[in-house]
């Protein structure tokens, strides 16, 4: 009897240890580390559909000295599984749709998607050609439009920093995913 | 092991990876600066760190954390010898433990970007492991111990018996921080012929103590540069950060080289200056 007595002490102790470890972890989590460095630190990945070029030009120009996006932590890594933010440049069609998918859903979440340019908004000039599905919402769920032909750096880098802003809301998301409050 | 002991290596455990954090957002800061660009805050580090933490846990297949693990553990042993000073050599094997860890670990998966990258990195150690071995066989032929107490306690600072072996630890420091021109494990840039080599199958956690572990590399060879010149120890740290900063010029002026080229040159250059220097030593007592 004792030594069931002193079993049930144990495991309660070590139960309410855990309990008061991942109290503190919530508790430093609450304060916001890692959802300040997710701001600050965003990976982005640039995916070509069937741009013209004109938008990956301009979104490369936002790496160059005279915009430097990695002063605010951007960093153009190239490997979906590295990357937080997934930038889309050109209309999707037939051909690219499942490359597109796969990209998407190799990237880890919290991950935000920023369409930029007329035709990743809409199809833009190619939106009535056989092949064309249209805008890139149409493969995948996007958070930020940014408009234009070709789009500006400085319209690129204020997109970025809008799905910035995105993903605390996807963290949360990812969070009732996990737990299967949605789905 | 006293109590003393185990305090310092915790302490030890505790501050390095925020000194070489440090140093590595300084590294970026100052890489800019020579790009002419502003460059991401001094914690950016830090800030990328906490961010991988947060991030959905993505696993290629079962074992990959264990060897992720094991090249955190191992480079956290290797320093804890370097901050008991103990045996020199062992602290090398244990360090080729690290870097064999991280090689299994990105063959275990199927992508051949890290299957290529593992191989490279093989040939990469396969160059600097000999340099290595020779420096410690320089330091006994200097101090006629292994252990790097011996070294402190020596009458006079490594570098005035072991100059060729300093150049060519240096040299191989290039190559083991992976820095430009031999970045060709896990490029600096991930748009590039492997993607990310080495780490690609890597994300969240994973990659983020795989960061852990560089800084813990980082802090650890310095540490083994301010051997050298340990007496008195300021001169030590000194000119460690100060070949650091020569490594970050390198990085910045040099372009990536094959892998033949590295081998050759390693083993010509590097393996030929430390054996002149330990050939001389035995000639010249």
């Amino acid at each position: 009897m004792l030594k069931i007595d002193l079993k049930n002490f144990a495991e309660t102790r070590i139960r309410s240890f855990f309990k008061e470890i991942f109290s503190t972890v919530r508790k430093v989590n609450g304060m916001g580390i890692i959802s300040k460095s997710r701001k600050k630190s965003p990976w982005v990945m640039h995916y070509d559909c069937t741009s013209c070029n004109g938008c990956d030009i301009e979104t490369l120009a936002c790496l160059t000295p005279l915009y430097d996006a990695e002063r605010l932590g951007i960093v153009n890594v190239g490997n979906p599984k590295h990357a937080d933010i997934l930038l889309v440049t050109g209309s999707a069609n037939k051909r690219n749709a499942h490359v597109l998918k796969s990209i998407y859903n190799q990237m880890p979440d919290p991950k935000v998607v920023v369409a930029i340019g007329a035709c990743a908004c809409t199809g833009g000039i190619f939106k009535e050609c056989y092949n064309v599905l249209g805008g890139i919402e149409n493969v995948i769920p996007v958070d930020v439009f940014v408009p234009g032909c070709c789009a500006r750096p400085e319209a690129i880098i204020d997109g970025i920093v809008q799905g910035i802003g995105k993903l605390d809301d996807k963290a949360v998301l990812m969070k009732q995913e996990d737990k299967g409050l949605t789905k | 092991m006293s109590i003393n002991n185990i305090l310092i290596a915790v302490i030890a455990i505790i501050v390095a990876p925020l000194l070489g954090g440090l140093l590595t957002g300084i590294d970026r800061r100052i890489t800019a600066r020579m790009q002419n660009r502003f460059g991401p805050p001094i914690l950016q580090p830090f800030y990328d760190f906490f961010k991988l933490l947060g991030k959905q846990g993505i696993a290629v297949n079962q074992t990959q954390m264990v060897y992720v693990l094991g090249h955190l553990f191992f480079a956290i042993g290797a320093f804890v010898m370097f901050i008991l000073q103990q045996d020199l050599l062992m602290l090398m094997f244990i360090l080729a433990f690290s870097g064999v860890s991280l090689i299994i670990g990105a063959m275990s998966v199927r992508s051949p970007y890290s299957k290529i990258g593992a191989q490279r990195e093989i040939m990469q150690m396969m160059a600097y492991e000999p340099v290595l071995l020779l420096m410690v066989v320089g330091v006994y032929k200097a101090t006629g111990s292994f252990m790097i107490s011996g070294i402190l306690e020596h009458h006079q600072p490594l570098i005035f018996s072991l100059p060729l072996v300093f150049l060519s630890f240096l040299y191989v420091l290039t190559i083991k921080l992976r820095k430009s021109p031999f970045d060709f494990a896990t490029s600096h840039h991930g748009h590039q012929e492997l993607i990310k080599g080495l780490t690609t199958e890597f994300s969240g956690t994973q990659l983020a103590l795989l960061e852990l572990t560089d800084w813990f590399d980082l802090v650890l060879f310095l540490g083994l540069i301010s051997l050298f010149f340990a007496r008195p120890w300021w001169v030590g740290i000194i000119i460690a950060l100060a070949s650091y900063f020569a490594e970050i010029v390198i990085d910045n002026i040099s372009a990536r080289v094959t892998w033949q080229w590295m081998v050759k040159i390693t083993w010509v250059v590097g393996i030929g200056a430390a054996l002149v220097n330990i050939v001389w030593m035995y000639l010249i007592p």
